[in-house]
């Protein structure tokens, strides 16, 4: 087997980085969502729950467009965004990270909600009489308690990051380089005749990362939630 | 320190409507189950939050819902010692111990904490994780961790009712070094009146969600009118005495007002005051002082009050120099030697009748 080539290498750095930062910065908010979820009561959480599932059920190509619309240049977050802090999606790697992150949000909300669930809140009632104000019964019982769900919840979402395909051509497209993610490039090699040799690679690379990604993340919960019941 | 409650809260099925001031030592919410005591603590605490209701510990108001005073409960500086001791499971017994800590106003004092850790007697556990600890050290954890919070007052939600009788028998001198030695005020919720017997200096009898018997514990526990309430088989004085003399026949020697009780052994020093539960059915009673008897204990005593109940059973107040104390007889009994107020007779207590659970250290002078 030949050494990958340049491009192929691109495609998987590419990749990475965008899984990388699309999990990363939709933890915090993940996180608040989740916990939105699972412990506030308020007016409107139905249609938070149900925003937060949307692109779970939407045709990813639906999620692509509708981020067009509005990211786009042209879009009206686009455009504020691009005037005021220069940031640019559409057609970047940060559109393809955005895309994946919006992508894999509702599985990671999935996860962590589960885990808070998971925790009694006679325990965080337990540290208000201790003297813990709300914030501090959060930083100091329900996240440590909840860190296996968040674990798994950002490894989930960084191998549903590293695999989206529709949202993110139908947002920035293909551009070798630039937003040519490992999926993308898989299929622009089998639209090319005698391509599917070197498409091959990239599955069994695919394949590789993603076990990994499997592998580490189970590990880890294992050994957060043993920390967590305290053995 | 003294607490002063005052609330109505409507629950399913029931309707709470409670006022009661608790003086300095162990005050404690006496009822069965479903009675509205948890109810209570958790309103004191600020868990739960009352119709209508004013409470204040200190002189501070916790809350007072008519001018909207609402205190949190993380500000409230109270320690909650919990039925299943919650504890954090992902946290070793020293980070339990010592979370309210960071909370705490005033000096981080090491000299409490060992204070505390050795009259719970939970230094060896420090290192360990609360899942690696037995019920009894889990509540005794507890309790310490509630204690460190420095509170002004600690509040107990029956702390010994998911253990079993060893683990209670284990943890109930702690708490009686507590009443005597923390100086911390308690307010305690029970419905096992042996419990209350041995910890309680003031008894709060709640039924259906009212107030229906409040005052200091030797009087209420012996009051043949709160017999009912307290539940009849269970109904028992409680007497105070000093502990004489370990007699060499493995009998222990207490010091009543007008005579002396003898025990099985108590594991106690000579000197020191010891609380005793006489259930009023372990009381026989006899006109003329009984000779040839086996029953060691024979309490010359005055009829006081005979109160007729339900049953065949009547409950007869005696009174004994200084103490007080029940007994159970059949209603047959009563009427054939015409008791009444006055009349003179001896109260007569087998030794080996007095469960080792129902003797208990008295509080200090």
């Amino acid at each position: 087997m030949t050494p990958l080539t340049p491009q192929e290498l691109d495609a998987i750095a590419l990749s990475l980085k965008v899984a990388f930062w699309a999990t990363l910065f939709s933890l915090p908010p993940g996180i608040l969502a989740a916990h939105a979820l699972a412990r506030w009561q308020f007016p409107g959480r139905q249609l938070l729950n149900g925003l937060v599932h949307l692109p779970l059920i939407l045709p990813p190509v639906v999620t692509g467009y509708l981020l067009l619309l509005t990211f786009g240049t042209r879009g009206p977050v686009g455009a504020f965004l691009q005037e005021t802090f220069g940031l640019v999606f559409a057609f970047r790697w940060t559109g393809a990270a955005l895309a994946a992150a919006i992508m894999a949000f509702p599985l990671m909300v999935r996860a962590i909600r589960l885990s808070i669930e998971a925790i009694d809140p006679k325990l965080e009632e337990a540290a208000g009489t201790l003297g813990a104000s709300r914030p501090w019964v959060f930083a100091t019982i329900t996240l440590p308690m909840m860190l296996p769900g968040v674990i798994a919840g950002a490894i989930l979402a960084f191998a549903k990051a590293m695999g989206e395909f529709g949202a993110t051509i139908t947002f920035v497209s293909n551009i070798p380089g630039q937003t040519q993610t490992l999926p993308s490039a898989i299929y622009a090699l089998l639209q090319v005749p005698g391509g599917e040799a070197a498409a091959l690679r990239l599955v069994l690379v695919s394949v590789v990362i993603a076990m990994a990604a499997l592998l580490l993340s189970e590990w880890l919960s294992v050994r957060a939630a043993r920390r967590v019941a305290g053995r | 320190m003294s607490l002063s409650v005052a609330l109505a809260h409507r629950l399913p099925g029931l309707d709470l409507d409670i006022a009661f001031e608790a003086p300095p030592g162990v005050t404690t919410l006496f009822g069965r189950s479903g009675a509205g005591k948890t109810t209570v603590v958790n309103a004191v605490a600020g868990l739960l939050r009352p119709d209508r209701g004013r409470i204040v510990a200190e002189g501070e108001v916790l809350c007072d819902t008519e001018s909207g005073i609402w205190l949190p409960p993380h500000r409230r500086r109270l320690g909650y010692v919990f039925q299943e001791g919650r504890l954090f499971p992902h946290l070793s017994v020293r980070q339990n111990l010592t979370y309210g800590r960071w909370f705490a106003p005033g000096r981080r004092d090491g000299d409490d904490f060992a204070r505390i850790l050795d009259l719970l007697g939970i230094e060896p556990l420090l290192t360990r994780r609360p899942a690696a600890l037995s019920g009894g050290e889990k509540q005794r954890v507890a309790i310490g961790r509630a204690l460190l919070s420095r509170p002004r007052l600690l509040l107990m939600d029956e702390p010994l009712a998911a253990l079993d009788e060893a683990r209670k028998a284990e943890i109930l001198p702690y708490l009686e070094r507590l009443r005597d030695e923390a100086r911390v005020p308690i307010l305690h919720v029970s419905h096992a009146l042996a419990e209350v017997a041995r910890l309680a200096t003031t008894v709060v009898a709640i039924q259906d969600g009212r107030v229906i018997r409040t005052g200091p514990a030797a009087e209420v526990l012996a009051d043949p009118e709160a017999v009912p309430a307290l539940g009849v088989r269970e109904a028992g004085a409680v007497l105070t005495g000093r502990l004489a003399a370990h007699h060499d026949d493995g009998l222990s020697e207490i010091a009543l007002t007008a005579a002396p009780l003898f025990l099985p052994r108590i594991a106690a020093s000579v000197g020191a005051q010891v609380r005793v539960r006489i259930a009023a059915q372990d009381v026989m009673l006899a006109l003329e002082a009984p000779r040839s008897i086996s029953a060691l204990n024979i309490l010359p005593a005055t009829v006081i009050a005979v109160r007729q109940g339900q049953g065949p059973g009547v409950v007869v107040q005696l009174r004994s120099g200084e103490d007080v104390f029940l007994a159970r007889v059949t209603r047959r009994s009563a009427d054939a030697m015409n008791l009444g107020p006055g009349t003179p007779c001896f109260g007569i207590v087998k030794s080996v009748a007095v469960a080792q659970s129902d003797v208990g250290r008295g509080r200090q002078p």
